[in-house]
């Protein structure tokens, strides 16, 4: 029947709104790995957009298509954005095509933020598994602000050294305070830091467990052997939180790409909170 | 992309030619390729041939003899980027039905003197031979899925070229199911989606021309005609056609006729 | 002259049928409703009520649709058949934004104007059902669907109180049908060759008024016995009768049915179905609530024009898991798993509804005739079984 829109029109969100920015600056990160400073070219635009540390948006490249990147600047940097990028399929090999100036599309931002407005009296960890600190910096930037939380710790494993991701600011973060501690898998010669996988690093992370938060981003595996292991170690489940990958073509729960047992991860996600995923993970092929 | 044009080549084995068509018919589409590529080796379009090397080249037809093997080793040298195109380039094609007898026979029928015939035994497809970038299916290949194609390789992007089967694309035009509404054996469930759903929204069933779909479940299916009513011999016929060669079409004619 | 009071009942025969018909195309509208073509009663433009299947019948079972004639069938015995509300509203194919480069620089070009708004008649209880449900996802969620809302509020139905059933039928058992009890404009009961219409809302009302329909009441005895024809279904669906022409109609127990399923991800008959499913999409593309979709850029060669196209996907496709070039859920397995957890449970904590309308159309559409109630009952039977767990996580 003829509807008189029983939705206020008022909180009416178009997903698919885009817009135009250039790239400002490329950084390159690690191997295959880019940061892009986007800036809007409607200035207008550009202020009133706002984002949550840990949400992502779509980036659009016309004729290629497009994918669901994490923001990783500050959210405080009004006008500006950074996504860090690893070139692994269509989209993102064509945004590493691109050179300074070049036309990005944007639009978002979409997806849950990591709670770091709520742990004013909690040991913060992150953990982070390869390019999942991307997904984190935002938050660790909030982090290391005083009076953001207790102690702020980032834990960051990758395959090889040359992979650890953001290198450059680590000095920075622990003149903030922040702990920061690295492991890879292979070493090689010229590595004196540890070996082993990132769950090793919480024994010495988590001294005070019932006020510690972990907020965790890799691979699946890897983010639930971190959050088993911080439960063992007397972490509470619901301060746990993870934050899951799945390809979306729509970012609003529209397409049902993203669907990962009862949730959307683009609208439910991708910040979630172990309690309510933790069985979800161990569905094999879900 | 690159400062200079692209430069296509269109090669051609044992076939019918009609994949070629599909590019020769584009009409303004074939103009706009033009501008945008060298088509420096198209023998069906022009004899005007410039040698390679080719940064895309295109196959057609399914390799027959000793020296169609030896020169698509040649062509793959040339080409940077191959592509099979068409049922005789991707599975052997029609004439891949020779693989199921032996071909001395079929020599020995048709020809006045067999002795002038050199040819294999078998017909196979290009990727048996060398490796292939990319198969485009089809018999004939989808003049849209070439374009596709020929635009994604142009414009650096990955085609969009789905595995899924020919009832996704009777469903989105809203062709009533042939299996279901009228009882005919279809073979649209385990074939791969390309031709726009071409004979069952001409009230015929799928003959299979795109091959095996990304999943395909032809025991089920068979069995599901079989206790329809449908004979074995014409499951046969049905599975082993212009792409009967393709593993899982060869696999399922093999186990209906109880060769497994 | 003045409308016709909303809940009022009217007796319409054919020409009054036709003459809401001319009003409603008087208008603008396109008319859609059920036509015999290709073996099936589906969906189509419709001019003229002699298009109706008038003396049609269906018969439904799993994998199975076969039409027959019968002088004594109405214009609408027949129930759903492969189309829906669905093809219309939430189309297959469709351009959502369009992007043009101009001296290098990429705009977003303007939205084409919306179509001619849409009327359809011969709306069942089940699929005014999977109405709502698409509302919920379209509109619903905190983002709105501009394409679909743009069709939505300007929908024109006709509804259909259904008198037979065929067997793939179970609306009783997802309490969808078979009575139109609201959402509708107006909603037409057959009896004896002519239809009693109630009014549904105002819109109805203007449209039947501006059809020139002289007030022609029901008595109350009449409405009375017109009332009851969905009901009278509705109890031999519940007996499961297969009485008065009415073969017997599947049923499903949908008693704690998300719980049940999601306590039940490794269950053998997942393994079991997958022997039998073709993974080939039919179930999820005919259902009228399914809305997974993909966004395809459509390009010409010379890559200045670019459209984004929404196609229907589903999650019997690899390409729908598919993340970094591997699909999550790779076995047929694992799909299946997916379409039945999604619709039956997962559909609840998304939307608070189940995704399901019992209108039985991916059990007759399905090429080898799965039976979604069949496969729920088998998982009941043997509720908490499972298959060794063959790797740790996915």
């Amino acid at each position: 029947m003829t509807m008189a829109s029983p939705w206020p029109t008022a909180s009416h969100i178009d997903p698919w709104q885009t817009h135009s920015t250039r790239i400002a600056a490329i950084a390159d990160e690690t191997e295959g790995v880019r940061s892009y400073r986007l800036r809007f070219d409607d200035a207008a635009v550009g202020d009133a957009f706002r984002f949550a540390a840990g949400q992502f948006n779509m980036l659009y490249v016309p004729g290629v298509g497009e994918a669901a990147i994490s923001i990783s600047s500050d959210p405080e940097d009004v006008g500006t954005l950074t996504h860090t990028v690893r070139a692994v399929g269509n989209v993102t090999d064509a945004l590493a095509r691109l050179t300074v100036g070049d036309q990005v599309f944007v639009r978002g931002p979409f997806g849950t933020p990591w709670p770091v407005d709520r742990v004013m009296d909690r040991d913060v960890v992150f953990v982070a598994g390869g390019l999942g600190l991307a997904s984190q910096r935002s938050a660790i930037l909030r982090a290391a602000l005083p009076g953001t939380c207790r102690h702020a710790t980032v834990l960051h494993g990758a395959k090889r050294p040359g992979e650890l991701l953001y290198t450059g600011e680590y000095d920075a973060w622990r003149r903030a305070g922040v702990t920061v501690a690295t492991i890879v898998d292979e070493g090689g010669p010229a590595w004196n830091g540890r070996c082993g996988l990132v769950t090793a690093l919480l024994d010495d992370a988590i001294d005070d467990p019932a006020r510690t938060t972990v907020l965790c981003c890799g691979p699946d595996p890897m983010m639930v052997g971190v959050a088993e292991k911080a439960i063992d170690m007397g972490v509470s489940i619901d301060a746990i939180f993870l934050s899951l990958e799945r390809t979306m073509a729509c970012a609003a729960a529209h397409c049902g790409l993203c669907q990962f047992g009862p949730l959307f991860v683009c609208r439910d996600g991708p910040v979630l909170r172990y309690d309510r995923i933790g069985l979800l993970m161990k569905v094999p092929r879900l | 992309m690159a400062a200079h044009k692209p430069r296509l080549a269109v090669f051609k084995f044992a076939s019918c030619d009609g994949c070629q068509l599909q590019l020769l018919e584009a009409g303004d589409r074939l103009l706009e390729l033009a501008e945008r590529v060298e088509i420096d080796h198209f023998l069906e379009a022009s004899s005007r041939v410039v040698p390679g090397p080719y940064d895309v080249g295109l196959v057609e037809g399914s390799i027959t003899t000793a020296d169609d093997a030896e020169r698509i080793r040649e062509i793959r040298r040339q080409c940077r980027f191959l592509v099979s195109i068409g049922a005789c380039a991707t599975a052997g094609g029609i004439q891949a039905l020779r693989n199921w007898q032996r071909v001395d026979d079929f020599v020995g029928a048709v020809y006045a003197t067999p002795a002038y015939i050199q040819t294999l035994a078998t017909s196979t497809g290009i990727a048996e031979h060398v490796p292939v970038d990319f198969e485009l299916r089809g018999c004939p290949v989808d003049r849209g899925q070439l374009l596709e194609l020929l635009s994604a390789v142009l414009w650096g992007r990955k085609p969009h070229v789905p595995g899924h089967c020919v009832c996704v694309e009777c469903k989105a035009r809203g062709t009533v199911c042939v299996a279901v509404a009228k009882g005919i054996a279809c073979l649209g469930p385990v074939t791969q989606a390309g031709c726009h759903a071409l004979c069952p929204s001409h009230d015929r069933e799928c003959f299979g021309c795109f091959g095996p779909s990304e999943s395909p479940n032809l025991v089920s299916l068979t069995g599901f005609y079989e206790r329809g009513g449908a004979s074995r011999a014409a499951l046969v016929r049905l599975v082993r056609s212009f792409n009967g060669h393709a593993p899982a079409f060869r696999a399922e004619s093999d186990r209906l006729e109880g060769n497994e | 002259m003045q409308p016709p009071p909303i809940h009022s009942w009217h007796w319409l025969d054919a020409s009054d049928l036709q003459a809401v018909i001319d009003a409603l195309r008087g208008e603008g509208r396109r008319v859609i409703g059920p036509k015999v073509a290709d073996g099936a009663v589906i969906l189509g433009d419709l001019v003229s009520v002699a298009e109706l299947p008038t003396g049609w019948l269906d018969e439904q079972d799993g994998g199975s649709y076969r039409l027959r004639q019968d002088p004594a069938a109405g214009s609408f015995d027949h129930v759903v058949g492969p189309h829906s509300l669905k093809n219309f509203l939430f189309p297959a194919r469709e351009t959502l934004v369009s992007f043009a480069r101009e001296d290098g620089v990429w705009h977003e070009q303007a939205a084409a104007p919306p179509a001619a708004p849409l009327a359809v008649l011969g709306v069942r209880g089940c699929d005014l059902a999977a109405l709502r449900i698409q509302d919920r996802v379209f509109l619903g969620n905190g983002f709105v669907d501009e394409a679909y809302r743009s069709r939505r509020e300007r929908l024109f139905l006709v509804a259909v109180n259904c008198r037979r059933a065929v067997a793939t039928c179970f609306c009783h058992s997802t309490g969808c049908g078979p009575a139109v009890e609201a959402g509708f404009d107006l909603a037409l009961t057959e009896v004896d060759g002519r239809f009693a219409c109630e009014v549904g809302s105002e819109e109805g009302a203007r449209v039947l008024s501006e059809a020139g329909i002289v007030d022609a009441p029901l008595s109350t005895d009449e409405a009375e016995t017109v009332r009851r024809v969905p009901h009278d279904l509705a109890s031999r669906m519940h007996a499961r009768q297969a009485t008065d022409g009415v073969p017997r109609p599947r049923s499903l127990d949908t008693h704690g049915i998300r719980d049940l399923l999601m306590a039940n991800p490794e269950h053998p008959r997942w393994d079991d179905v997958a022997t039998r499913c073709l993974s080939c999409t039919n179930c999820t593309l005919v259902c009228p609530t399914c809305f997974c979709a993909s966004v395809q850029e459509v390009t010409d060669l010379t890559g200045d024009h670019v459209d984004r196209e929404r196609q229907w996907a589903s999650c019997f496709s690899l390409d729908h898991s598919r993340m970094h070039g591997q699909p999550t859920r790779s076995t047929t397995s694992s799909r299946y798993r997916q379409w039945l957890t999604h619709k039956f449970a997962g559909w609840i904590d998304q939307f608070g509804t189940s995704g399901c309308t019992g209108c039985g159309r991916c059990i007759t559409w399905c090429p080898v005739g799965i039976d979604v109630t069949e496969e729920i009952a088998a998982i009941r039977a043997t509720d908490g079984v499972t298959v060794a767990r063959e790797e740790a996580s996915s």
